[in-house]
């Protein structure tokens, strides 16, 4: 990828950041929001997420019954996202159509209705939305082991939040959410593909600069302490497929060692994929826990997965248990491999792989503009978008030392949490 | 809203056409297609065997999908582990999948490590070996998989609602089969569905990316332009479709489940059928365009009854169906159905109207230039014009194609496909 990246902030405090890719008449434009369910305390659980799906509800110049064909009408595909640290908004537009978009977000940073009736239908769609996940063995059980993981830090709940709070929440708590948190120094604009930056920027400040900034809203922080002994829970459900949930406590995406616990990953569960759009990942089938669990005819598939948070998260391994196996025999067998990586320093040969392998995804994930205009701002918040520029210098100078140092710190049974999602059997299909 | 002139692309020759698409039948009936991006250094591989699952007995339902997924599993001269570590090592992918008609393939690399992919793929689809020991660990794996899927409400309403619409004909059948389809099948039965059916005519491959059309051409044909099976079949026939003649409601029960699936509608037009297009164009009106369409507005936005409910076309070589899927809640199925059939009422008794024809005409030509950004996409974009013959230049025709699509083609398909006394209803949950 290119590295011309022009990064600037407006006076109101919004930070902007553009990069030219002329290889398609194409323009993915993404706003950012420095909030998440992170910021949500007890009682407003979910209410992030709920913002966002009021987003799509219109505003006084954009009402929703117009909002929602404009963009499709253009031929371009927009949609949100709410993370545990962030919420974001995207349009990816042909090129000279991207101007309804960037009207549209500025539109609703400040402007939403919120609607009282709008609030109240589209309480009972996200209660369904949750009740779709709840079908779920590995919501479910994810919900149960992130809640044992974290006591005090508010990752502490799902995304989409608990349902007492779904049932609640009101519309005025919803709104003073917005205005609180949707505020230009509070956001981070990214946008990628076929534009001018100097034009580019200058319509970005017409339509932007006149929104005021705001008291810049503190992040909820309450530091998870350490954890001091392994917590194990089970979660019982329908079905006949026994899961494993096994997640670390790890260091945030900005730490250093995040780097060394991404090789780690990769030599253990297989590469995962960097990016959000295209490009997917590759199959995992010579990592040393397919070789261990799979191959051994304990478990049928599994993956892991090490996230990009601001705050320490969880590296986490979700098994799909062999239907004849108990998930103590997958447990056991895990342990050993465990062991081996951290007792027996692994060979330069394994890490120069997982750096192909990582400079390969990058390469796929580069095809695709949406994808490039997500990093740009996805790196900057949790990091910078350095952060992101970086990746595959930091991926390469990590040593085998450093991957045993990171397996012996973090893969410690009393840093860990074990879910078990045991199947009750079924109701018999008819 | 006023009328709105459907957009134009402002640079048609973004577009796939005859000149930039190379296109050459091998000697032995295979196809190759390609086209270049030298944006990034990745190259895609895709493509398709004609050994589907219409080769499939009713008892060993399953086979074809089975014997695609050991294909991998060891060959001639390498093992699992040997086939995977190569790919793996360089952050390639290979992976195969059944349909009814065809096996299909995708796979990605850089482009320096094009040989080592195309190798692979002709290894394992000349001299796969099906293993003993790999074929019962994949069976297994592929047992959980339907063990999962009798679980999943969407999953499992979808497949009730083929077994409605295509009751007597080939498509009614899962690929996957059943646990006592797949219970049914031996090693050699794997051995002997590849020996018969696996051949180069009816082959088609498309290359594209970071590589010249020639010299892939001459990759591919290096690897598999000797290749012959004598025996190999003609494709089976397929048996005329008999329409429903009355509404058919079909339950699935999944004890402990918060959510039910709804699918309802009837069959649809084959791919080449004149009525594909107005069809396609219909149901973006009737459940896509914007937050899903009417469906989307009367389910999601006006009742707040379901997160997900939209309609969908799936058209292929032989009948297509026309479906509406929703998720709602288990009390709210009835409330729901009601309303999808009104929407299939208004929709056939009066159509759409202009300015709906206008926003989904301009959708669907303002949206290819996304569509066809990647690699995949332009892969996926040739191989559509050589199964349905839709000619070279047919991405740029497209753009006419769908302004020639009047309110009463529209109008006529809907009447021809969709009747509201001769539905089939699927619907799975507690």
């Amino acid at each position: 990828m290119s590295d011309s990246i022009t990064h600037t902030t407006l006076a109101n405090g919004l930070q902007v950041l553009l990069k030219e890719i002329h290889t398609a008449p194409i323009i993915s434009s993404w706003v950012w929001y420095r909030v998440g369910s992170r910021d949500e305390p007890s009682g407003r659980t979910g209410i992030s997420h709920w913002v966002e799906h009021m987003q799509f509800k219109g505003t006084p110049k954009f009402p929703a019954s117009i909002l929602d064909k404009a963009i499709s009408r253009e031929g371009g595909m927009w949609n949100a996202f709410t993370y545990m640290d962030w919420t974001t908004y995207f349009e990816t537009m042909p090129g000279d159509k991207i101007d309804l978009a960037l009207r549209l977000e500025a539109d609703r940073m400040v402007n939403s209705t919120f609607d009282p009736e709008e609030v109240a239908s589209e309480r009972t769609v996200i209660i369904s939305e949750r009740e779709g996940s709840e079908n779920e063995p590995l919501f479910l059980l994810g919900e149960a082991v992130q809640a044992a993981a974290f006591r005090v830090h508010p990752y502490h709940h799902e995304i989409i939040g608990d349902l007492a709070d779904l049932k609640t929440m009101s519309r005025d708590d919803l709104y003073q959410h917005y205005r609180s948190y949707y505020l230009p120094n509070n956001a981070v604009m990214s946008l990628a593909g076929d534009f001018d930056t100097g034009t580019m920027l200058k319509r970005i400040c017409q339509l932007f600069e006149p929104i005021l900034a705001g008291a810049t809203p503190p992040r909820l922080a309450r530091p998870e302490p350490p954890q001091s002994g392994e917590h194990r829970l089970s979660v019982e459900g329908p079905g006949d497929t026994t899961y494993l949930q096994l997640c670390y406590h790890t260091p945030s995406g900005c730490d250093p060692d995040f780097f060394p616990l991404t090789v780690l990953d990769s030599l253990l569960a297989g590469p995962s994929s960097l990016n959000m759009f295209g490009g997917g990942g590759i199959s995992n089938k010579t990592s040393r826990l397919y070789r261990a669990l799979v191959e051994k005819e304990l478990a049928v598939g599994f993956g892991g997965s090490a996230a990009t948070t601001i705050d320490p998260f969880l590296y986490t391994l979700t098994i799909t248990v062999h239907p004849q196996r108990q998930p103590e025999a997958v447990l056991s067998a895990f342990e050993d491999e465990i062991k081996r990586i951290q007792d027996e320093i692994v060979s330069a040969d394994e890490v120069a792989r997982a750096i192909k392998q990582a400079r390969a995804m990058f390469a796929y994930g580069s095809e695709n503009i949406t994808n490039q205009a997500f990093w740009l701002g996805h790196a900057e918040m949790f990091a910078t978008y350095d952060w992101f520029l970086d990746y595959l210098e930091k991926l390469a100078a990590i040593t085998p030392a450093d991957v045993q140092r990171v397996a012996q710190q973090i893969l410690q049974p009393q840093n860990r949490i074990i879910g078990t999602y045991i199947p009750t059997g079924n109701g018999e299909a008819q | 809203m006023s009328r709105h002139q459907p957009s134009t692309i402002s640079n048609l020759k973004s577009l796939p056409g005859s000149d930039d698409i190379t296109r050459f039948p091998l000697a032995n009936g295979i196809v190759f297609l390609s086209r270049t991006n030298f944006n990034s250094p990745s190259v895609v591989i895709s493509g398709y065997l004609q050994a589907g699952s219409l080769f499939d007995t009713d008892e060993k339902l399953g086979l074809a999908d089975f014997t695609a997924s050991a294909l991998m599993r060891g060959s001639s001269q390498r093992d699992f582990q040997q086939i995977y570590d190569a790919l793996e090592s360089c952050g390639a992918s290979l992976s195969f999948s059944a349909g009814s008609h065809t096996i299909g393939f995708s796979g990605r690399c850089l482009a320096e490590d094009l040989p080592l992919l195309l190798n692979t793929l002709a290894e394992v689809i000349r001299q796969p070996t099906f293993p003993g020991e790999q074929v019962e660990k994949l069976r297994a794996q592929l047992l959980t998989g339907l063990a999962i899927r009798a679980q999943d409400t969407a999953d499992m309403a979808a497949l009730t609602f083929d077994q409605i619409v295509f009751a007597n004909h080939p498509y009614s059948r899962p690929e996957d089969g059943f646990p006592e389809t797949i219970q049914a099948i031996c090693r050699d039965d794997l051995a002997e569905f590849h020996r018969r059916n696996y051949g180069p005519r009816g082959m088609v491959i498309a290359v594209v990316g970071a590589v010249e059309p020639q010299e892939a051409m001459q990759q591919v044909a290096r690897v598999l332009g000797d290749w012959e099976n004598p025996q190999q079949p003609e494709p089976p026939a397929l048996p005329l479709l008999t329409p429903l003649n009355e509404t058919l409601t079909r339950r699935v029960t999944i004890v402990g489940k918060s959510q039910s699936d709804i699918v309802l509608g009837g069959y649809g037009p084959a791919r080449r059928d004149p009525e594909y297009l107005p069809a396609s164009l219909g149901n973006s009106v009737l459940g896509q365009f914007g937050m899903m369409g009417r469906i989307g507005d009367a389910v999601r936005e006006k009742s707040g009854l379901a997160y997900y409910a939209y309609s969908s076309l799936s058209a292929g070589i032989g009948p297509g169906s026309w479906e509406v899927s929703a998720g709602v809640n288990p009390g709210n199925v009835t409330k729901a159905a009601d309303l999808i059939r009104a929407e299939i009422t208004r929709f056939i008794e009066n159509g759409v109207s202009a300015d709906e024809l206008a926003d989904s005409q301009a959708n669907f030509i303002g949206r290819l230039p996304l569509s066809l950004e990647s690699n995949a996409g332009v892969a996926n974009a040739l191989l559509n014009i050589e199964r349905f013959d839709l000619g070279l230049d047919y991405y740029r025709r497209f753009p006419d194609m769908v302004r020639a699509v009047s309110l009463e083609d529209v109008l006529q398909t809907a009447r021809k496909f969709f009747h509201p006394d001769q539905l089939a209803i699927a619907i799975a949950g507690p």
